[in-house]
């Protein structure tokens, strides 16, 4: 692990409302919403991170703003991962889209928009990819009753 | 059947018992299985149909991947919702007569999927004839879910003409 490489990115990426830290081996940077598109477009231009590796959320149902957006990059060229973070209220879960930097975003985001409900501003097919037309509500929030199902088929007496 | 009919006659009726007990068992003996397989079941399943199981034994050897062709179902692995309204589809495209076989835990009751994606047993959307539980199943436990529902088969009725048809 390239300690002296995450530490100097680390400290290139604090400040300007962006809170950054090492652990577990990747660099860990919490930032605001707005932020995010020139942060990645800053990471995979001057940063070589050519590898969008997942978008996902969280949810925090007692915690407002109630989600986590997190986002995971790879570089190919220095071999170290960074993950940005962000929060987004329940209210008005939006985040700007990247697939304009990577296409992989347009499948990832899909997906988060189906298990969380996360939009993406600028991606303008957010429809499902793992769950089906018809689908009501968002299945990985916590709010989601766990034994709640959408049958396609309706089930034989 | 329709209820209108007579009664045969008692010779009549002895020959359709052998009549019945003859395509029995020259139908348990020709399963063509329709290997539905979606997940990580489908190991079990190649190690119960080669060499070292081997369920030609039981005539049941030759996987057709058409439904057309096929008279046994055999759904191996989880069925999630999306994937529901394919295996109705399949199912109704085969011929009668057929049966169908719930090929380890998540076929046969969902297992330990009780979520928003997986449904809960095949047989809330099409009838089971055999269930064979198991995380996966051994192959033994398949081959005497085979060996059963020969059983079953040549102690049930084959009419020539049926309701369906």
């Amino acid at each position: 692990m390239n300690t002296a490489l995450l530490e100097s990115l680390r400290d290139k990426l604090a400040g300007d409302g962006r809170e950054a830290s090492v652990a577990h081996g990747l660099v860990a940077v919490e930032l605001a919403a707005n932020a995010v598109l020139p942060t990645a477009t800053r990471l995979k231009t001057e940063h070589a991170f050519d590898l969008l590796l997942d978008v996902t959320a969280v949810d925090w149902p007692q915690r407002e703003p109630r989600f986590d957006v997190v986002w995971h990059f790879y570089s190919t060229r220095d071999f170290v991962r960074i993950r940005l973070k962000t929060r987004v209220p329940a209210a008005d879960p939006v985040v700007d889209t990247l697939i304009s930097l990577y296409g992989s975003a347009h499948f990832m985001e899909r997906e988060c928009h189906d298990m969380y409900g996360i939009r993406f501003r600028g991606n303008a097919d957010l429809r499902p990819i793992l769950l089906y037309e018809g689908f009501e509500g968002h299945p990985l929030r916590k709010d989601y009753p766990k034994r709640r199902e959408q049958p396609l088929v309706s089930y034989r007496k | 059947m329709n209820a209108n009919l007579k009664r045969p006659a008692p010779a009549l009726e002895y020959l359709t018992t052998k009549k019945d007990e003859l395509i029995g068992w020259a139908r348990k003996f020709s399963l063509f299985p329709y290997p539905f397989v979606t997940a990580c079941c489908a190991m079990e399943f190649m190690s119960v149909s080669s060499t070292l199981y081997d369920t030609d034994r039981f005539g049941a050897a030759l996987p057709r991947f058409t439904p057309r062709q096929s008279d046994l179902l055999m759904v191996v692995g989880t069925v999630t919702h999306k994937q529901a309204p394919i295996l109705k589809k399949v199912y109704e495209q085969m011929c009668e007569p057929k049966w169908v076989m719930a090929f380890g835990v998540c076929a046969t009751s969902g297992g330990f999927y009780q979520n928003y994606a997986a449904l809960p047993g095949i047989d809330k959307i099409i009838p089971v004839d055999i269930y064979v539980p198991g995380c996966p199943p051994r192959p033994e436990m398949v081959i005497d879910g085979i060996m059963r529902l020969q059983d079953k088969i040549a102690g049930s009725k084959h009419p020539i003409v049926n309701d369906k048809f």
